[in-house]
């Protein structure tokens, strides 16, 4: 059994927070950048242009990319054969959590849900990380981060179709929801899709396909397919970056498929914002 | 086709009277800090009859709830807040002078018709443009309610402040027709 000690995961979550909070990740980047190159219309490509100059200064001048700095979203991988020694693997990362939040001035954004007390003092700094964990074969613990506006997951909905639905059901939802957010969830954006599952296996779908890299492929040509489909579709909305109007409203869509119930097709929508803040590690 | 203008606050008539959805327009001098528990404060002072902690005359109010500054800078990141919180409040203050508002997302048709009715302009900044748009801020002071802490209102000086215009003085708004002119039809 292969031991880690409680501070080494403090410290590598702490690091991931801090350099993502203002180092926006090379994909997103390039996305961007091809996205200013191809936009038609001037005032969407002068906002796309900003944003890839506020990437630069927030990289040189260790300044948060937005002050929307997100909640802590994590999927961790755990290897059977490893052990954190000195305390609780969750308790780490919400230590680490709290660290580089709060040493990087990034905002403090969790709150009570009905009084809307920020929780910086009683819970903790940013606190409580949304945590899901996976167990799987070796002695290894990775770990996947993305921090998470609230623009962007407020316009995210999830729908449980019937079975006749079918591919076409769900290139028409896709576009709906992105129709109706508008510029809200701060477009260019990436749109995670969870398809299959059960309710709640859809939503976590949605938001782990935001997890991986734009512009890598989808290992299933069907759903790569699907993806450019859905592509192609939304960006004939005409929203546009900061929904000024514009042929670039999405840099990419992800899909994750499940399977599912015989007498049910759900589907997960999440959107992620231009502001595409996330990372892994393996320890 | 959009211009690009220079324009000094406070804003007078003649200057938000020319604009058009979907001009560019560099601002510079002095923005108020605003967001919906400190509307909610001023507009009770308006409704009173009473002082506000600033001039409303020609006044650009920035939707905004910066990132904790670091040490020696005015300011953390800064960019826009979603704007449809303030719908309620924004006639009003238009009304009693205010002429500019800069934010983020879709306003009510209200706020719409008080631009028009006013010579008020909403302007949207880059969302998420954090880092860029507070280095632009050159100082900030807390002017008023301190107690609501990055809701405070703020008296920002900043330089070239880059803003496009949603929401006009003739009634017109980008995001609806910035979107038609770009949008495929099946
Ligand atoms: S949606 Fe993203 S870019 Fe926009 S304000 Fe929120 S975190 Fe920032």
């Amino acid at each position: 059994m292969r031991e880690i000690p409680f501070d080494t995961i403090v410290k590598a979550v702490k690091d991931i927070i801090v350099y993502s909070g203002t180092d926006l990740p090379q994909d997103t980047y390039d996305a961007l950048k091809k996205a200013m190159e191809d936009e038609q219309s001037p005032v969407a490509k002068n906002v796309i242009k900003q944003l890839l100059e506020n990437a630069d200064i927030a990289k040189d001048e260790k300044r948060p990319l937005c002050q929307d700095t997100g909640l802590a979203v994590f999927f961790v991988k755990v290897g059977d054969e490893v052990k954190v020694t000195g305390g609780l693997l969750k308790d780490a990362i919400n230590k680490g959590t709290e660290e580089g939040y709060r040493d990087a001035y990034l905002r403090a954004s969790t709150c009570e849900p009905f009084s809307r007390a920020n929780l910086k003092d009683t819970v903790g700094y940013n606190l409580p990380a949304i945590i899901h964990f996976d167990i799987v074969a070796g002695d290894k613990i990775e770990i996947e981060y993305a921090a998470k506006g609230g623009g962007s997951e407020n316009v995210s909905r999830a729908k449980v179709f019937p079975p006749a639905a079918g591919k076409e059901g769900i290139v028409a939802y896709v576009k709906e929801v992105i129709s109706d957010a508008g510029g809200n969830p701060c477009p260019p954006i990436t749109v995670g899709v969870g398809i299959g599952g059960t309710f709640e296996k859809a939503t976590i779908s949605s938001k782990h396909a935001l997890f991986r890299d734009i512009g890598s492929v989808n290992p299933d040509p069907e759903m790569a397919a699907l993806e450019q489909e859905i592509l192609t579709e939304v960006n004939k909305l005409g929203i546009g970056a900061m929904g000024m109007g514009g042929t670039q409203t999405a840099l990419a869509v992800h899909i994750e498929s499940n399977p599912c119930h015989i007498a049910s097709l759900p589907v997960s929508v999440n959107v992620q914002c231009h502001s595409s803040r996330h990372t892994h590690i393996t320890i | 086709m959009s211009s690009t203008y220079h324009l000094t606050t406070p804003l007078s008539s003649e200057d938000t009277k020319q604009l058009v959805a979907g001009d560019t327009v560099y601002l510079t001098g002095v923005l108020f800090t605003a967001r919906d528990a400190a509307h909610k404060r001023l507009v009770e002072l308006i409704e009173k009859g009473e002082a506000l902690p600033f001039d409303l005359e020609g006044s650009v109010i920035y939707f905004v709830g910066p990132t904790p500054p670091k040490p020696g800078d005015p300011i953390g990141s800064a960019g826009p807040t979603t704007s449809y919180r303030m719908d309620s409040f924004s006639p009003t203050m238009l009304k009693h002078g205010s002429r500019g508002m800069i934010g983020k997302g879709k306003r009510n048709q209200a706020v719409k018709d008080a631009c028009v009715a006013y010579d008020g302009i909403y302007f949207g900044a880059t969302g998420g443009a954090g880092a860029l748009l507070g280095k632009l801020i050159k100082s900030a002071e807390v002017i008023a309610y301190p107690e609501l802490g990055p809701e405070a209102v703020r008296r920002l000086e900043v330089v070239d402040f880059p803003v496009a215009v949603i929401n006009d003085t003739h009634g017109n708004d980008l995001y609806q027709q910035g979107r038609e002119q770009y949008e495929v039809k099946a």
